[in-house]
């Protein structure tokens, strides 16, 4: 029996005390961390040449010229010439037409689901139903806004000639858009909206206000960078989409309206966005320009920078804002 | 309480009441949206579907040359052609599926874990916003990048004149090929894969990482076994996003892959990787103005259902294979 511990030959009194040696890693995690750090740097190089692919290729073909003229067809030879002045209006019109349609939805449905969320099936439909909506290819979409858009019902938002709708409009591409950004708005509105900690809500219904009240004028307020990231990210994506602006949007490089009321007719009509202009202007497109569409591939990743700047200080801006629990 | 506060707490709970029957009615609408993207969407592809059989999904044809037939039919109206046998789309598309969503994956899940974990923190500042941007980049403009820098390298150098001039009867190799869709898809579905693998390792609880790490094991394998293995769910989940993605991008794999509707061959050794090859989405962006031709209208529509009921399995499978891990508390 040893009850007394004999003393452990430690360090000798003053010597510096070293940490344990761990041992050395074994070759497969060395190989792993040699991967990771391999396939990291490769992201890098990658993400850095994209970019200055682009900025090189936009320095030299971007002229001020290009942002105000319009694309024009010379009859004679069948060039494409002009600018983008239309496809540049085109973008910014359908997606402030799509986000003014996905965000209030979007806001609704989120907050339905994080507020109220009854009966639980219809929640659990409805989400699933957003994340189906998420997965569904945008190209499908476009079909299924010919079906509906074609339909003699929904007339009065295209072109029609002798009682044949024509289908594609403004109108009809924004619609069909704006499933594309109603996924990242709901899931970043009901995101933030569950990050606000209870006593907040109930601090609310303590001083007699009723749960919409709470909602709109306490949840809303407070959640607004989640607002605002899901938004600018729908948007990003909304000006990123190209098949459903290809089957819907006429294929016309400038607007063609369908009437003679200002703006009404041009959202009735057709028209382009960059992405379309980028696409037909590849060698792969009709113009087949590339220096035209290598100026507008650059002015379009100019917008999504913009926006993802946008979304980054919105995040800050949140993270900013916290909760004491 | 006086009678007039009464009746104003029965005037706002009314209220509040209507608010949620309006928000819940919304929400119904856009659930019946959906189902009815279904219906007609199924409800037009039927003609094509009900006049091929099970031999839609099947090979033996030159779709071009169906897509033709059915294009000169539809002039007539009298006896439209519905013939069609979809197997070299949908073996593009899974070609080209499997092998973008197989490399992407295997390479985002090293890079989510160097820049969670190991990356040095002004490189991890730096490597935050990139990763966002590049998921946000515009398919289009991937496809820019393809068709003027990967489809001239690969038509130039990759393919040698001897192995054109061997297919030269069949296809011309000129660079637009599988390959390039491949690697084009690979680099745009990446970064969306990164961002949501990063944010499941992120979300892993710290204590856990720190029990395995004063347990004395070294942090490659405590991330490798603990941090991968408890953002498994996120895994599944940003798998099925860029899956999706990739299953439903037409109009970039349309601009690198080619404009015929070949079916890469294995048979035929490396060439196969330089073929020409054309998907299901890519194949409806290239006919989209012959809708007016009612065989192929219906047939257009018939992928689309094939794209949509993917789609719809992809997230019931995403769905089903959290399941299992339900049960260890993870969080999903």
């Amino acid at each position: 029996m040893s009850a007394i511990e004999l003393p452990v030959p430690g360090p000798a009194p003053g010597a510096r005390i070293r940490p344990p040696e761990s041992p050395p890693w074994r070759l497969r995690d060395r190989l792993g961390l040699g991967l990771a750090w391999l396939l990291g740097l490769l992201f890098c190089a990658v993400a850095v040449a994209i970019v200055l692919y682009f900025l090189v290729q936009g320095i030299k073909y971007v002229r001020p010229e290009l942002f105000v003229t319009n694309p024009s067809v010379n009859a004679s030879t069948s060039v494409a010439t002009g600018g983008f002045l239309d496809p540049l209006l085109g973008t910014l019109l359908v997606t402030a037409l799509a986000m003014s349609i996905a965000l209030p939805v979007g806001i609704a449905v989120a907050v339905w689901l994080s507020e109220y969320g009854r009966p639980a099936a219809l929640a659990r439909i409805a989400e699933s139903s957003i994340e189906m909506i998420a997965g569904t290819p945008s190209i499908v979409l476009a079909l299924f806004g010919v079906l509906l858009f074609e339909s003699p019902a929904l007339g009065f938002l295209s072109r029609m000639s002798g009682g044949v709708v024509y289908g594609r409009s403004f109108f009809a591409g924004a619609a069909m858009l704006s499933l594309v950004g109603l996924p990242l708005v709901v899931t970043n509105v009901r995101a933030g909206l569950q990050a606000i900690p209870n006593h907040v809500r109930e601090a609310s219904y303590a001083l007699g206000k009723t749960k919409i009240a709470t909602t709109r004028r306490v949840l809303l307020p407070a959640a607004r960078p989640s607002v605002l990231t899901g938004a600018m990210l729908g948007a990003g994506r909304v000006i990123g989409d190209t098949a459903i602006i290809v089957v819907l949007l006429g294929g016309t490089l400038t607007f063609n309206s369908a009437g003679s009321v200002p703006l009404l007719s041009t959202l009735q009509g057709t028209g382009a966005t960059l992405t379309y202009y980028v696409f037909y202007n590849a060698p792969t497109g009709e113009g087949n320009q590339p220096g035209k569409a290598y100026a507008a591939a650059f002015v379009l990743l100019a917008i999504v920078l913009a926006l993802n700047v946008g979304v980054d200080v919105a995040t800050r801006r949140s993270r900013r804002l916290r909760w004491s629990s | 309480m006086d009678e007039d506060d009464l009746l104003e707490a029965e005037a706002t709970t009314d209220s509040d009441r209507r608010a949620e029957l309006m928000l819940g009615a919304l929400v119904c609408l856009v659930v019946a949206l959906l189902l009815g993207m279904f219906a007609f969407v199924i409800y037009q592809a039927w003609p094509s579907f009900s006049h091929n059989g099970l031999s839609w999904f099947g090979g033996g044809g030159n779709v071009d040359s169906e897509i033709q037939a059915m294009f000169n039919s539809g002039a007539s109206l009298a006896r439209p052609v519905y013939a069609f046998h979809g197997w070299p789309l949908i073996w593009g598309s899974i070609l080209l599926v499997g092998g973008a969503v197989t490399i992407a994956f295997v390479c985002s899940l090293f890079v989510a874990v160097f820049v969670v974990e190991f990356a040095p923190d002004p490189l991890r500042r730096v490597l935050e916003p990139v990763i966002r941007l590049l998921a946000s980049v515009p398919s289009v403009i991937y496809g820019l990048v393809g068709v003027f820098v990967l489809v001239p390298f690969i038509g130039n150098h990759v393919i040698s004149s001897g192995s054109k001039a061997s297919v030269s009867g069949i296809i011309t190799l000129n660079g637009y090929s599988l390959l390039a869709g491949v690697l084009i898809l690979t680099v745009m579905i990446a970064p969306v894969m990164v961002a949501v693998f990063s944010d499941g390792l992120r979300a892993v609880p710290k204590g856990w990482i720190e029990a395995s790490l004063g347990l004395g094991i070294n942090k490659w394998r405590t991330v490798w076994k603990i941090g991968v293995r408890a953002a498994r769910p996120t895994l599944i989940a940003g798998t099925v996003l860029a899956t999706a993605r990739a299953l439903g991008e037409a109009v970039m794999v349309g601009m690198v892959c080619g404009v015929v509707s070949f079916a890469p061959n294995p048979v035929d050794g490396w060439i196969f990787f330089v073929e020409p090859t054309r998907p299901l989405a890519a194949t409806i962006i290239a006919f989209i103005d012959d809708l007016s031709s009612p065989p192929m209208r219906h047939t257009l529509y018939a992928i689309a259902a094939v794209l949509l009921l993917s789609a719809a399995l992809l997230s019931f499978g995403g769905w089903a294979a959290k399941q299992p891990m339900k049960r260890y508390g993870l969080r999903t």
